[in-house]
């Protein structure tokens, strides 16, 4: 994965759990543009460990002169979310991969539907840039909990495209109002957590939209879990997995050549075959197929878990 | 008369799978001929489908017997729209599509022109190709492009068949093109002007 050293030049808190980052290049050199919707990877040095995070890019895609992210604590998550928000400080350097865009908008769509829960807002935020500068037609629907949680309201233009649903004014989000109506040639794009992806999906069926029109990202970091033990066929080597580790992140560890791109399950680059499994793996990828993962022939190991008694993958 | 089933051929040949109930959903329904009957065999199937259908039919080439425009519209629709020809009901099909929103089914049946022209229009209009059944039925001309001279010959029956626009001798490929909705014909004789194999019945 290509990566470029960058420096931090801000880091500011836009509401209670979520901060900004921007990173430029420490010679002040032109990045390479992107498209909205794509994401990074951050290298985060955590004492012994190294942790790679992916944020999508909420920067301007037209501008290269730095990338800015937008980071949610997690307290309950494995610690990278708490890493960006206690050590990290201007003048900081990490490692920053290329861009890369698993959730780009299908410019051949007469009309864009963006709907975000929560932190779920931020690859529409160069989305939105995107359009407005394509003059495509477009309207974002942006659901939170209250407005001092709402951080993508102080990173959306004040448009009337944006339409915020803030569920403690007693303004939710009616998806079947949204969906109802809207002019052929739409797409529609979720993003947030798997309740909303889901219930976009099921209000679509029942209003007949087809699949191919609604596309999703899940922001996901791998899901902490049970420590387990995986042996690697290739080797005879056996690797522990430890609690707040991904199996991808225990191979990198005991430096197990292995390919990647967006650790959270959605690319496909790191599918491994499983040789012999005793158990039952944790699926946790939207890469597979439901009969795939129910196989259990194949792991996504930057997100998914092993339970059982032996687990044997090829690498 | 059943749907046209056709001989296998290369993968990229249009079939068409049938018309197939989707619910109460709103729809447009086209047909010509005697895809009437496969429009009257589906609102059978689900008779709440017509409540929410605008239907367009093309009575020509339909088969005798009942009157099927009458049985048609005795089904009620929400509209029926009839005209002698897909050229003369195009304008009006193109107008419900523009006012179409996600959600509309398309439902399709009669010759492959008819079906290739309409998906075209439907496809170009925003309409995703999942939201359309299209069934086969009455004769199996086709709708040829000329590769040569790009011109159309509507209801080719024959292989080899002559371009009716720059005469060349083109032979009927499977190849099909979804934009323009027509198959593709290919000078048969390119290599050796003249020596045009004897023209056959096309079959399914
Ligand atoms: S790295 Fe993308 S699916 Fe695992």
């Amino acid at each position: 994965m290509t990566s470029l050293m960058l420096r931090v030049t801000a880091a500011e808190s836009l509401t209670p759990l979520v901060k900004r980052f921007r990173f430029e290049h420490p010679r002040g050199a032109t990045l390479p543009l992107f498209s909205g919707g794509a994401h990074v990877v951050v290298e985060m040095p955590d004492g012994d460990m190294l942790r790679r995070n992916a944020y999508s890019l909420i920067s301007d895609p037209q501008d290269g002169s730095g990338y800015e992210i937008a980071v949610r604590r997690e307290d309950g998550g494995r610690g990278g979310s708490r890493f960006m928000h206690g050590g990290v400080r201007p003048g900081d350097q990490l490692r920053v991969s290329l861009p890369l865009n698993l959730f780009a908008l299908d410019l051949r769509a007469r009309k864009h539907v963006l709907i975000a829960g929560g932190i779920g807002i931020t690859p529409f935020i160069a989305q939105v840039r995107q359009l407005l500068r394509m003059q495509l037609p477009f309207e974002l629907h942006y659901a939170a909990r209250s407005r001092t949680e709402a951080a993508g309201l102080h990173l959306l233009p004040d448009v009337p495209h944006v339409h915020a649903h803030i569920s403690d004014e007693g303004n939710r989000m009616d998806l079947g109002a949204i969906l109802s109506g809207q002019p052929l040639g739409t797409q529609v794009y979720t993003c947030g957590p798997e309740g909303l992806i889901t219930a976009v999906a099921q209000s679509g069926a029942r209003l007949g939209w087809p699949k191919s029109a609604l596309h999703s990202e899940v922001f996901q970091a791998p899901p902490p879990g049970r420590p387990f033990e995986v042996m690697l066929a290739r080797s005879g080597r056996t690797i522990a997995v430890g609690a707040h580790q991904s199996l991808l992140e225990a191979l990198e560890a005991a430096e197990v050549e292995i390919d990647w791109s967006c650790r959270g399950g959605a690319c496909g680059r790191c599918e491994t075959r499983v040789v012999s499994c005793h158990g039952r793996i944790e699926h946790h990828d939207h890469w597979l197929s439901e009969d795939e993962q129910s196989a259990q022939t194949r792991i996504m190991p930057c997100v998914s878990r092993f339970r059982g008694e032996s687990l044997i993958i090829d690498r | 008369m059943r749907a046209t089933e056709f001989s296998p051929s290369i993968p990229s040949r249009p079939v068409y799978g049938g018309l197939r109930p989707h619910g109460a959903l709103p729809s447009l329904m086209l047909a010509e001929g005697a895809g009437g009957e496969a429009l009257a065999e589906l609102a059978k199937a689900d008779p709440p489908v017509m409540r929410h259908a605008q239907l367009f039919y093309v009575p020509s080439g339909a088969p005798a017997g009942p009157d099927l425009a009458a049985r048609l519209r005795g089904l009620g629709p929400a509209s029926y729209v009839e005209g002698p020809s897909w050229a003369a009901l195009r304008p009006r099909f193109v107008r419900a599509l523009a006012d179409a929103h996600m959600g509309t089914r398309l439902y399709l049946a009669g010759s492959e022109g008819l079906i290739g022209q309409a998906m075209a229009e439907a496809l170009a209009a925003g309409l995703p190709l999942e939201a359309i059944d299209a069934e086969h039925r009455g004769d199996i001309a086709r709708r040829m492009q000329c590769v040569h001279c790009k011109g159309i010959t509507e209801n080719v029956t024959t292989d080899p068949f002559i371009c009716a626009h720059c005469g060349l001798n083109l032979f009927v490929r499977d190849h099909y093109s979804r934009r323009i909705g027509a198959f593709q014909g290919v000078c048969v004789d390119a290599e050796t002007p003249g020596i045009v194999p004897e023209p056959q019945e096309i079959k399914p």
